[in-house]
């Protein structure tokens, strides 16, 4: 075996071994919920200080507790919560991510479901620091950002997380 | 109403025939990366660098691997129960044929180096695909179309 050949060898070996590490590692996390700010206890004592996003004025780090409105997402906020779908056209998973979030919606009252074209929002890409589509913020009843899914989300996940922003 | 009703083959594909196509594709790089340096890696590169381009430009009906999986492979297969946007698929040929293009000059400059980076990047993403149903040059779509199109700051 010449040396060319071993090169190609080991240099074929890493980078299966490589990326297997990054499609188990992404195939535990991807769509995983996680709460990017407390979900709201009590039935809403409507305090509005949480910031509005300005889209002129890209902020960096945390986005949880940072609210949306109608006005930025271009569509009316369920009464309850709304589910953000970030999408682009060259993503797979964006369409099995609309069935679910459709069918929970259509499930659980006081919800809607508002996808976003990424691309036509870059702006508002930035400033949430969305990186890769699907991602799904879940807002509470004012339009708060409480939890995040980057990825397929699971169906479960999706209602869980709802139930703990609506209040019971 | 399930989107399996709707399947015009112009916009949608069956799922399956993209992975195997990237399996293929796995295959064929895995065997240049290991002949790397000979004339039979420089074919099996240009080979797949023709077959990304035709995916890419005409579509993937003009893909060779997936002219294969409909004719030979699909009809032994159960029916197709889900169906994807050609978009995808048709993007991440446009990101391999880059990637393989690049491993063909650089075989052709002499620039060995930059042949083996190129076929390894284009082997992992394939594999990613193939072996995960991931695509990664569509995930890396929208952070490349954020610094592309980012405004223009100090």
């Amino acid at each position: 075996m010449g040396a060319g050949a071993m090169l190609g060898l080991v240099l074929l070996v890493v980078v299966l071994a490589l990326a297997t590490a990054f499609g188990l590692y992404r195939r535990a996390t991807d769509g995983r919920m996680r709460t990017v700010a407390a979900p709201v206890a009590a039935p809403i004592p409507v305090a509005d200080d949480a910031p509005e996003v300005d889209v002129t004025t890209p902020t960096a780090a945390e986005h949880g507790g940072e609210r949306l409105t109608a006005q930025v997402l271009g569509a009316d906020l369920g009464a309850q919560a709304t589910l953000v779908q970030f999408s682009t056209a060259f993503c797979q998973p964006c369409r099995a991510t609309r069935r679910i979030l459709d069918e929970v919606t259509t499930m659980v009252p006081g919800t809607s479901h508002i996808e976003i074209d990424a691309e036509a929002h870059l702006d508002l890409v930035r400033q949430l620091d969305i990186r890769r589509t699907p991602t799904v913020l879940v807002l509470d009843a004012r339009g708060v950002i409480a939890k995040r899914a980057v990825g397929l989300p699971r169906k479960a996940d999706v209602i869980a997380a709802l139930g703990e922003i609506i209040p019971a | 109403m399930p989107d399996v009703t709707v399947c015009d083959p112009r916009t949608e594909v069956d799922v399956r025939g993209p992975r195997f196509s990237a399996a293929i594709t796995l295959v064929v790089l895995a065997a240049a990366l290991l002949t790397l340096g000979s004339p039979v890696a420089v074919v099996l590169i240009a080979i797949q660098t023709v077959v990304f381009a035709l995916g890419a430009f005409v579509g993937l009906r003009a893909q060779p691997y997936g002219i294969l999986f409909r004719s030979v492979v699909q009809p032994r297969l159960a029916p197709a129960t889900e169906f994807e946007s050609v978009a995808p698929p048709r993007f991440a040929a446009l990101v391999g044929f880059i990637f393989t293009a690049v491993a063909l000059l650089g075989l052709a400059t002499g620039l060995t180096t930059v042949a083996y980076v190129a076929v390894s990047f284009a082997l992992a993403a394939a594999f990613l695909n193939a072996a995960f149903g991931f695509c990664l040059g569509c995930e890396m779509y929208l952070i490349g179309k954020r610094m592309l199109a980012r405004p223009v700051t100090a």
